[in-house]
């Protein structure tokens, strides 16, 4: 009797499941469809992997977008996780290209076995800090940023602002961000452990939207309207809205580069995706999606 | 059991063999269990200890500073450790009562009807991804609590708490629930006949009787919610900072693992130290068994409990 009831319970649930599922099938059907015929014809075995960086993999994928569109035999994957995941994923073996949106560390270069890395300079990116939109602050210099972010300054009060306590957005040790920021903006020092990690642009973009007192620091590309950039001053020098304008005339101070690397020179596919991408066509969608170009 | 009516129908040498071959296999089987269980403890201490030689044991467990990513790097996991106890016994704290009462609910008071029904939806519960939790916690009830508590920040231990004890309540439903319909009609009908009401036959009998059962069906809770990963990442904040209260964002040992693997290089030191980890991790769970395995040792236990 009980074996059966509990039989019964389980087809009832299983039933339930699967007419949830077929339900959410309904909705995402047409997507996957899409990315299965573009996954579809591979003959010529051109398969890449490009693995890294967050900030740089929107310019892989509309790379890729368009490679893939000249070369439908072809199949690039470009998976966004981390600069830190790219390099590792490059060393093990797993990664064809990596995406980095700092340099290579000497550590990470000893870490290749066989053939030496091979760096490309693909595009600058500008780092933008923000803010939620109801925030009155509009400005901080470089050194109110870092006293924020290694924990000296904990309350708006403090910058001018309201009587708050400051929820400070850093991105995983992963990121390239993250190190760049660290660099650069902390000289070094470490980030105050009070920091939440978010694990990608978008999440940090996210969870300021969300939260009145937030700080957070992203890719240029992905400030939207639901945040605030702030103005950056260094060394007590004027004011720079971060836009794409001040970041190419140099004016802007928080701007780094961004890297592929493969390992050794690039043969095949790669050279084939990395020569496309540094070609007029391929920096031209650099700036589309926001970014400064390496090549102009 | 049952042996003589396959003798019956089938000739007499074929069912010895038979039953000597299934047991076989299901020997098979079960030693492959155990054989798997070792192979992983195994594999965790090789790729793990190497960690031990760089860091002590007291300090990789007593440290409170997690950086991975600065010269020298520094391995302190007591952060990760206290983030994902305060998840942990947040989560109990809310799922056991509410679950033990529903499956008391279900299985003393509810109509026959009503409980196959509630049963049948709260399994379901149990096959929703954790993703899909810790997505609903994110855009739901993370905003829902910011305004209730007027936080500056909901990605708390205390949310990530909420989150876990609704995905860890299907398991601790569904097998006390089992657990009460197993307490023999015998002990309800004589406190019954003694004029005891079905409120104090539930209290006073049917939940002692199966007291060993419903911990074990806790314990099990706990043992989801201590080893959930993807759901905590997304709700819990994510600062590798010493928690000091279930409003602190906090990041758990599983989280760490699963946010900087892919950063590691195979066999690297932040590679042995996330191993490392996982070694707390496991300690930690094997106590939770080791202590389920005692507090249900007493004799109903051995009667009920151990089958679960």
């Amino acid at each position: 009797m009980g074996f059966r009831k509990t039989c019964l319970r389980k087809l009832l649930a299983a039933a339930l499941l699967v007419g949830v599922l077929f339900m959410m099938g309904g909705c995402g059907g047409n997507e996957e469809e899409k990315a299965s015929s573009s996954n579809e014809e591979k003959e010529y075995s051109g398969n890449l992997q490009v693995n890294g960086s967050t900030t740089v993999a929107p310019i892989a994928q509309a790379w890729a977008e368009e490679f893939m569109k000249k070369y439908p035999e072809s199949k690039i994957v470009v998976t966004g996780t981390g600069s830190g995941d790219g390099i590792a994923a490059l060393i093990n073996g797993t990664a064809d290209i990596a995406m980095a949106s700092r340099e290579m560390k000497e550590e990470e270069k000893k870490q290749f076995k066989g053939e030496k890395p091979k760096e490309f300079f693909i595009g600058t990116d500008a780092l933008s800090v923000i803010v939620h939109p109801k925030n009155p602050i509009k400005s901080l210099t470089l050194e109110q940023l870092k006293d924020i972010y290694t924990g000296k300054i904990t309350n708006w009060k403090e910058l001018g602002g309201n009587d708050a306590e400051i929820i400070v957005y850093s991105r995983d040790s992963s990121s390239g961000t993250y190190e760049f920021f660290k660099e650069f903006v902390l000289e070094g020092e470490e980030y105050t452990p009070d920091a939440r990690r978010a694990p990608s642009n978008s999440a940090v973009v996210q969870s300021v939207a969300q939260e009145e007192n937030a700080i957070g620091y992203i890719g240029l590309s992905f400030l939207n309207e639901n945040v605030k950039g702030l103005a950056l001053s260094i060394n007590g020098k004027e004011l720079v809205e971060p836009s794409f304008e001040t970041a190419a005339s140099g004016k802007y101070p928080l701007v780094r580069k961004l890297y592929m690397y493969t390992v050794g020179d690039p043969e095949g596919l790669a050279k084939a995706f990395l020569e496309f991408g540094l070609s007029k066509d391929g920096q031209e969608i650099v700036k589309k999606v926001g970014y400064i170009p390496a090549v102009e | 059991m049952g042996t003589k009516e396959v003798i019956i129908t089938v000739e007499s040498i074929k069912p010895k063999f038979f039953e000597k071959l299934i047991q076989n296999i299901l020997k098979l089987t079960a030693g492959t269990t155990i054989l798997v269980l070792f192979l992983i403890f195994f594999f965790l201490l090789k790729e793990g200890y190497g960690i031990f030689s760089y860091v002590s044991l007291r300090d990789f467990i007593l440290g409170t500073q997690w950086l991975p990513e600065t010269t020298p790097p520094k391995f302190g996991a007591l952060p990760l450790i206290k983030g994902s106890l305060y998840v942990t016994v947040g989560a109990t704290l809310i799922a056991v009562p509410i679950g033990i009462s529903v499956a008391v609910f279900l299985a003393e008071a509810a109509p026959p009807m009503l409980r196959e029904v509630l049963k049948a939806v709260i399994e379901l519960l149990a096959g929703i991804p954790s993703v899909v939790y810790g997505f609903l916690g994110l855009t739901i009830l993370a905003p829902f609590i910011k305004e209730l508590f007027n936080l500056s920040s909901a990605l708390c231990a205390f949310t990530a708490s909420i989150v876990l004890a609704l995905m860890s309540l299907p398991t601790i439903v569904s097998i006390s629930e089992d657990v009460l319909t197993t307490v023999p009609k015998e002990y309800r009908e004589a406190s019954l006949a003694l004029g005891a009401t079905k409120w104090e036959t539930t209290l006073k009998i049917v939940i002692p009787a199966a007291r060993t059962g419903l911990i074990a069906a806790a314990m099990l809770g706990i043992g989801r919610a201590i080893g959930e990963t993807m759901a905590v990442l997304m709700v819990a904040g994510n600062a590798v900072m010493l928690p000091h209260s279930f409003f602190d964002p906090v990041r758990t040992i599983t989280a760490n693992i699963a946010a900087e693997m892919g950063e590691t290089v195979h066999g690297g030191l932040h590679y042995q130290a996330l191993f490392g980890l996982g070694i707390v991790l496991f300690v930690i769970t094997f106590i939770i068994n080791f202590l389920t395995n005692i507090l249900a040792a007493d004799k109903l236990g051995m009667k009920r409990g151990r089958y679960l």
